[in-house]
């Protein structure tokens, strides 16, 4: 019987994704341009929130948004509206985005004429939580119709992001939805992330979001 | 949900090592997965034997070592592991101490491969 040899390899296995996750974090950092990668389940509300935030940002940073999403077409539609540029990747059902992919995206936009650049990540807990993208920030929305209980199907997607939006409120008063018990499982996963509590719908809580996300952008501008 | 894409990673790393070891046949893979990672192995297994086909590594068997995640307790600094899917409240065991930060449990890498 031939010899068996063991080989030590010890390599990451998504290192190229890392190293060119890496690579873009590190051109964004030197055009001083801020990447937020906003991820949910579908309808979980990515669109409607990406919407309100360039309601509310426009006016002193200037974006665009990377659009990932299924129905992104509909999506890069309604971003338009805003006045924003949307680049639109053809994803063919893949279940996340990965840093190949938003380099991609990346390509054609201008880093000289933007501060801050959104990402609709394709609705999924489970992959995108997997793949860094480059961004500076991680924040994913959890709609109040899905439950308190997510954290709990979805430890991962809790631990690498710096803050959760809970929207959707204005369900709260007809759902059974425990919102004490949610941010106290949040926080157990990951004691220093943000939460939100807003609805896209009324308005509710989003100046809260605005402001932690301009203040993140002026910090990250200033260490740049 | 990915399972495809990350085992056609695993497979490139795989030949890379087994080819510059100037390796007849890769017979097995050893990998280490954190258990935070949502990845199913019985599925790894299934499209490596279909990509590895008419490769070096056709017919090697992916070894899936499941790491725990790991928190570590801010009162006493004791390490402990935790069961995210199951457990809603996370005490440390040492002292029950309730604050705790997430320490690992995210590792995805290839620990090593048996060639012949
Ligand atoms: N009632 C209510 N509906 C919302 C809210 N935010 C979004 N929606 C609706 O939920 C659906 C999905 O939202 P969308 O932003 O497209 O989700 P996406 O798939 O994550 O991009 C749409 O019909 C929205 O109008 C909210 O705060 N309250
Ligand atoms: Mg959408
Ligand atoms: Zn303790």
């Amino acid at each position: 019987m031939a010899d068996i040899r063991l080989i030590e390899i010890k390599e990451e296995i998504f290192a190229d994704n890392d190293k060119l996750a890496g690579e873009i974090r590190e051109r964004l950092r030197e055009k001083e341009v801020f990447m937020l990668n906003l991820m949910a389940s579908p309808g979980g509300g990515k669109t409607s929130l990406i919407v309100q935030t360039l309601r509310g940002m426009k006016d002193h940073f200037r974006t665009a948004v990377i659009e990932g999403d299924i129905d992104s077409i509909v999506d890069a539609e309604k971003v338009a509206e805003e006045g924003i540029p949307a680049v639109q990747l053809r994803t063919g059902g893949a279940c996340h985005l990965d840093a190949v992919m938003v380099n991609m995206a990346l390509q054609e936009m201008n880093f000289d004429d933007l501060d801050l650049i959104i990402i609709e990540n394709i609705g999924n807990l489970v992959c995108p939580a997997e793949f860094d993208t480059g961004a500076v920030r991680n924040v994913m929305i959890l709609s109040v119709p899905e439950g308190d209980d997510k954290p709990l199907k979805y430890p991962l997607m809790f631990t690498v992001c710096d803050a959760i939006v809970v929207n959707k409120v204005d369900y709260l008063a007809i759902a059974d939805f425990d919102m004490a018990a949610l941010k106290q499982r949040v926080l157990k996963l990951n004691p220093k992330i943000k939460i939100f509590e807003v609805s896209c719908k009324t308005g509710e809580g989003i100046p809260a979001w605005i402001k932690w996300l301009r203040n993140e952008i002026t910090a990250f501008k200033k260490s740049a | 949900m990915h399972e495809l894409p990350v085992t056609e990673n695993i497979l490139k790393v795989v030949l890379r090592h087994a080819e510059e070891a100037k390796a007849g046949k890769v017979v097995r893979v050893s990998l280490r997965i954190g258990e935070l990672s949502d990845i199913i192995e019985e599925w790894l297994q299934r499209y490596f034997d279909y990509l590895s086909k008419g490769t070096l590594a056709e017919g090697a068997v992916l070894q899936v070592e499941r790491t725990p995640v790991i928190f570590r307790c801010e009162d006493c600094g004791e390490s402990f592991p935790v069961k995210v899917r199951e457990v809603h409240d996370i005490a440390c065991p040492s002292c029950g101490g309730g604050k705790a930060t997430f320490v690992s449990g995210r590792e995805f890498f290839i620990k090593n491969i048996e060639v012949i």
